[in-house]
């Protein structure tokens, strides 16, 4: 029958559908400053010299949620070590995220990105993004999306940036 | 008195048929990949979408129990299907 | 007789619309007896199909009770469903389902007796999650004393377009064995002379779209075929037959084309308000080969309050026109081809009201569950029927002929109540 072929094709296509994967960009950073959790507005320029990672993410997003804990533990571990993490929360309504973060506090500074300016800087194309930038203010990592292993991921990136001087 | 004899089987409607190919080219465009769209509603837009209450199939235990019963009372069968409506994170 | 001559002319159409029938097939899904669900199955949604293109469904599990009460006929029982994730990739589902059926309609009343019955069905899929493409198949196995089914379904689900679309594509398959229960020696048993097979197939093509922030549509359409035995062997047709004075109708065994080919398109809206509520409508064609042409407008609104209650109120509509081999009653016998008086064919319009209601809470002693809900839903349907009418008021001497007795309506409700868990 007809289309029953074409959706056997079709079928077939989808198979070669492939994840998302990131990419590397070696482009300056563009430069940005937030309001935080901490009172003071937190610009990007302030931690030149350090490594830098940027994550994206949201209360409403059940992967960002889920790699939170994973974020605080590598600031934890190499926060000291010239490495700073910016949690920039992409939600107009910052009570949903505050309200999380009183259940899952972290250590690592939370901006808020009210209005999405930063967002469509960085042309975030999903949830959660994670941004690496380093020493000198070049991206030098972009992924899009968390499943429980990239933060293997995270984690090689972070020591080969740090290494760089 | 006459027993219907087997023959073929009749074909959909051509209105139907014509949605069925315009979905399909859809897809193929959405996995070639060409002429890309910019997605108009950003993933960092999407929160409202993560809300349970907008979910088209909220407790699928309960829609499956009274499409049943629409059905077995019914001449109209198919189409009910909710699915889709992701928040967008991956 | 004048009689005669309405309903021959009443069935002028029918009779020229048959000829599109030479060569269909039977089907037989029509209940009376009781509901042969693989066919029901083979249209619509899949237990636990809840298929988003990049994510996979929540586990839960959920245990329901649902009771059904109208027209002569209480179906109640346990429903329960449960999902879990294997890994990142890899959700399970199954369910297991069953109708306690107690029949004393009046199709039942008029051919038959009342009866007791109990209908099973199992179900087990499973959801593969690869990059932005989900994979499901699955299985449903319906079982009661006069009806198996079996059906297998195949399912693909791909996001596009930043993820602002989903497309799905669905195919089913099923087989069923129909039964018909006769009472030898006091006993209900398969009667041995009869035993028929039908096929199902079935193909869906599902569009979901984010239109706006707060707007989602989904399109569908669903294209079904089926052959073999489609007619339901206990219900019978009426004929006019002046020669029997007591009733002025004999009986006779419907007859049923081989086969079926229906096409259904549907659309659906939601959109969410800012105060946080939902507020969606759905609209649904349907026509099959039969002749029958069917609308559904079902408009819901969804309305969190107090932190953990939601409250969903549901109004339907449905209509249908009448199958072409279908009348209330026949002008002689062998009036056509095909003939039908299941009531499901008749031409129709339906409305329901639903109300549900529902308390999320937490269980401290149970961390590992992480919310869980306690669900109630009330519907109320009724079924107007324009040409089918209750031949148990038919009483020619008390000045009610066969064919003039008042058209039925049917009123029930249904009741739901459910338990559910995620973790």
């Amino acid at each position: 029958m007809k289309s029953r072929s074409a959706v056997l094709a079709l079928g077939a296509a989808l198979c070669l559908a492939l994840p998302a994967f990131g990419a590397s960009s070696g482009k300056p950073a563009p430069q940005f400053e937030l309001p935080s959790n901490s009172g003071k507005e937190v610009s990007l320029a302030q931690y030149r010299g350090d490594v830098v990672m940027i994550n994206f993410w949201a209360s409403w997003c059940a992967p960002c949620r889920q790699e939170m804990p994973l974020l605080e533990s590598m600031y934890r571990q190499y926060g000291k070590r010239g490495f700073v993490l910016l949690g920039v929360n992409v939600e107009p309504d910052s009570n949903a995220a505050n309200n999380w973060l009183k259940q899952t506090p972290v250590t690592f500074p939370v901006l808020y990105d009210r209005d999405s300016k930063v967002s469509q800087l960085y042309e975030v194309s999903g949830m959660p993004t994670t941004i690496m930038i380093d020493r000198k203010g070049n991206v030098r990592m972009i992924h899009v999306s968390y499943k429980p292993g990239d933060e293997n991921g995270y984690m090689s990136s972070l020591m080969a940036l740090i290494r760089e001087n | 008195m006459r027993r219907a004899t087997q023959g073929r089987r009749a074909p959909p409607g051509r209105l139907a048929r014509g949605a069925a190919l315009a979905m399909l080219a859809l897809a193929c465009i959405g996995l070639t990949g060409c002429g890309t769209i910019e997605p108009w509603v950003k993933p960092y837009e999407r929160e409202h979408f993560a809300d349970p209450i907008m979910s088209l199939n909220r407790d699928p235990v309960s829609s499956v129990y009274m499409e049943h019963v629409f059905e077995s009372r019914e001449g109209a069968r198919g189409a009910t299907g909710g699915v889709g409506g992701g928040c967008g994170c991956n | 007789m004048q009689l005669t001559e309405v309903i021959t002319r009443a069935l002028g159409n029918a009779r020229r619309s048959l000829a599109r029938l030479r060569g269909a097939f039977r089907e037989g899904t029509l209940l009376a007896r009781a509901l042969p669900a693989g066919m029901l199955l083979a249209g619509g949604l899949l237990p636990g199909s809840t298929a988003v293109g990049d994510v996979l469904p929540d586990d839960r599990s959920d245990v329901l009770y649902h009771r059904y009460q109208g027209g002569g006929i209480t179906i109640q029982g346990p429903e329960v469903l449960v999902r879990k994730k294997i890994g990142q990739s890899l959700s399970l589902s199954g369910s297991y389902y069953e109708d306690l059926i107690s029949s004393a309609s009046i199709d039942v009343k008029l051919s038959a007796s009342p009866y007791k019955e109990t209908r099973k069905q199992k179900t087990f899929g499973f959801d593969y999650l690869h990059g932005k493409s989900t994979y499901s198949a699955g299985i449903i196995n319906s079982k009661e004393p006069d009806y198996q089914s079996n059906t297998s379904y195949y399912s693909v689900s791909q996001d596009m377009f930043g993820d602002l679309t989903t497309l799905t594509m669905t195919y089913k398959r099923g087989w069923d064995h129909v039964e018909r229960d006769i009472k030898q020696g006091g006993q209900i048993v398969n009667d041995p002379a009869f035993h028929e097979i039908a096929d199902h197939r079935g193909y869906t093509l599902g569009l979901s779209q984010i239109l706006t922030r707060s707007l989602i549509a989904n399109v569908t359409y669903e294209v079904l075929t089926d052959q073999g035995y489609l007619a339901n062997p206990y219900r019978k047709i009426l004929i006019l037959d002046p020669a029997s004075p007591d009733k002025g109708y004999s009986l006779a065994d419907q007859v049923y084309p081989n086969t079926r080919t229906s096409n259904a398109a549907s659309i659906d809206l939601k959109y969410y308000l800012p105060y946080r509520a939902a507020i969606d409508g759905q609209y649904r064609f349907f026509s099959d080969t039969w002749g029958i042409v069917a609308h559904t407008l079902q408009l819901g609104y969804t309305h969190p309050a107090w932190k953990h209650w939601i409250f969903d109120g549901t109004f339907r509509y449905y209509r249908q026109t009448a199958a072409d081999f279908y009348a209330d009653i026949f002008p002689y016998a062998n009036y056509s081809n095909f003939m039908a008086r299941d009531r499901e064919l008749a031409a129709f319009q339906s409305y329901t009201l639903g109300v549900g209601a529902s308390y999320e809470f937490t269980i401290p002693r149970a961390p590992w569950i992480n919310k869980s809900s306690l669900n109630v839903r009330l519907d109320h349907l009724m079924i107007d029927y324009s040409d089918y009418r209750n031949a148990l008021l038919i009483d020619p001497r008390a000045g009610v002929p066969a064919g003039a007795e008042p058209l039925y309506r049917l009123n029930a409700n249904v009741l739901q109540l459910f338990f559910s868990i995620w973790y």
